[in-house]
């Protein structure tokens, strides 16, 4: 057998730059004026949107990695996962300096009463502790505990859907389905996994 | 004195229906030219194509007697923001729904009807209901529940003055507006999302107000299909959703009519819905809004204070003299 070069390794710089780009085209459409008449809310909607699409890709690489069989999909897991925190970091530091900046009283009046405002700034906490624990050291460190901490991502799952789904105008939902959308997508990749542990042992 | 006229527009300035059919696909071509010449050049402000300036399709211009009456001297919003990004769910959800979607909406003929509490009833033409009076433009603060807000050049006429007509009486102590419901014209009626048709209303001295207004037309022409063609209503110091749009019935009550939003989630949206910073919204505050205004663009420094009555205290407050604003939200 030949050594065969490793794909993997060399496609992350090009995973990399394309997991970019949404932020370019962002910064291209606020260069050019093009992001509608309430660019904030535009800027904040896409930066949310990535965030939780990254987190969604990121819990979608184990069953498709069981579906598939191909075990290198999970060497992407780590760069996506951290992108979503990107995303995530990007969506709030906009919310709070973009769009509320100098209105303080007002931020911490919404992330402690507002309910829809408190469980994003929960999932974006909770992000922190695990890409603090991204890296291979930190993984041999942490060993069997990594694992269990890690287990954080599916709380941030939650909590990153209900800020989406709650914010949407009560009956909206109906006609808006992206909040929704996203619900269930997340909701599938949970319900694999309950699935997973059963069908295994039998 | 100028009256409101009926249409009559020469067949030389009617856009051709396929012309007209493919005006959002102009509207894309020049939003998207920045996007494809911004990657190519480096110099993408120099090359881009400018946001046009106002729709595609010209609207019929209005002769307007009064302006300057209750004219802020805000920043206005520029026309093709205030026509583009707008919140009326019968024509969709999304902000960009309204523009998108209204494309078969016929505003024209139009007729309204007058019912309840009040010596002459009956169903009328919109030329009637609007003939005996000057058209006047009132410069107001839109402030949207959603903590937005815009500032336009509305025309139109005092809604006293339409209401005094049909001489309501003492029995009548609210007024109940109701937009027309027509599926065909309108595919966000296909989702329930709210209790169709949109149903407004206001108390008979609110209605009364000078403030209060029955708007034909906005930036000095008609009203498009989507700030609410052919007739809507617009009541500055209330939240805009409290303005309704495309109005087809008119009736004075003796009880408190039932509003759509009230109806949808009443722990949400009261039924006086006056703007106040001081009663935040349940999900999100009131304190403070972004404005939508003026030229150019800036993505800092949009947000501004919210003011109790949208900055009208002075000519509504004391309408609610002894009221506890929090619970009559």
């Amino acid at each position: 057998m030949t050594r065969r070069p490793d794909r993997v390794a060399a496609s992350k710089p090009f995973v990399f730059t394309a997991a970019l780009l949404p932020l370019a085209l962002l910064v291209l459409a606020t260069r050019n004026g093009s992001l509608g008449p309430d660019p904030v809310a535009t800027l904040e909607h896409e930066t949310g949107l990535w965030a939780l699409r990254f987190l969604l890709a990121t819990l979608a690489i184990t069953p498709l990695r069981q579906l598939s069989g191909w075990p290198w999909l999970l060497r992407y897991r780590r760069m996506l996962g951290l992108f979503a925190f990107f995303y995530a970091s990007l969506h709030l530091v906009i919310y709070l300096v973009v769009d509320l900046g100098g209105f303080w009283a007002q931020i911490f009046g919404e992330i402690a009463k507002k309910p829809f405002i408190t469980v994003g700034f929960l999932a974006w906490l909770l992000m922190i502790p695990l890409a603090v624990t991204s890296t291979k050291a930190m993984m041999r460190r942490l060993g069997r505990r990594w694992a269990r901490l890690h287990r954080l991502v599916y709380a941030i799952g939650v909590f990153a859907v209900l800020h989406f789904l709650w914010q949407v105008k009560w009956g909206e939902t109906i006609a808006a389905l992206e909040p929704v959308v996203y619900a269930v997508i997340f909701a599938v990749l949970m319900l694999f996994r309950l699935r997973r542990t059963p069908s295994r042992a039998g | 004195m100028s009256r409101y006229r009926p249409p009559r527009l020469p067949s030389s300035t009617i856009t051709p229906e396929s012309v007209w059919l493919r005006r959002r696909d102009f509207i894309r071509a020049a939003l998207a030219a920045p996007f494809a010449l911004a990657g190519c050049t480096g110099e993408g402000k120099a090359d881009a194509a400018p946001v046009p300036a106002a729709p595609a399709a010209p609207r019929r211009a209005l002769d307007v007697a009064v302006r300057g009456r209750y004219a802020t001297n805000d920043p206005q919003t520029r026309e093709i923001d205030a026509t583009s990004y707008n919140n009326y769910y019968e024509f969709g959800t999304d902000k960009d729904d309204p523009a998108r979607n209204s494309g078969r909406f016929k505003a024209e003929p139009w007729s309204v009807e007058i019912a309840g509490h009040a010596a002459r009833t009956g169903r009328f033409a919109l030329e009637d209901l609007l003939k005996p009076h000057a058209l006047e433009e009132r410069i107001y603060r839109l402030r949207c529940v959603e903590a937005w807000s815009m500032v336009i050049p509305w025309i139109g006429i005092p809604l006293a003055d339409v209401l005094k007509r049909f001489e309501p009486t003492a029995q009548a102590k609210y007024v109940a507006f109701t937009t027309v419901e027509r599926p065909r014209e309108m595919p966000g009626l296909s989702y329930p999302v709210l209790d169709w048709p949109y149903r407004e209303g206001l108390r008979i001295d609110e209605a009364m107000h000078p403030l209060s207004i029955l708007a034909v037309g906005l930036y000095g022409r008609v009203l498009p299909a989507q700030n609410g063609a052919p007739l809507r209503l617009v009541v500055p110091w209330k939240y805009g959703y409290k303005s309704i749009k495309s109005i087809v019935r008119i009736e004075f009550t003796e009880r408190q009519p039932a509003t759509s939003w009230n109806v949808s989630a009443p722990h949400e949206y009261g039924f006086y819905s006056n703007v106040n910073p001081e009663v935040s919204h349940p999900r999100w505050s009131q304190a403070s809004e972004r404005r939508i205004a003026g030229e150019g663009f800036n993505l800092l420094g949009n947000r501004i204070r919210t003011l109790p009555f949208n900055g009208y205290a002075e000519e509504v407050a004391a309408l609610y003299a002894g009221m506890d604003l929090r619970r009559h939200h």
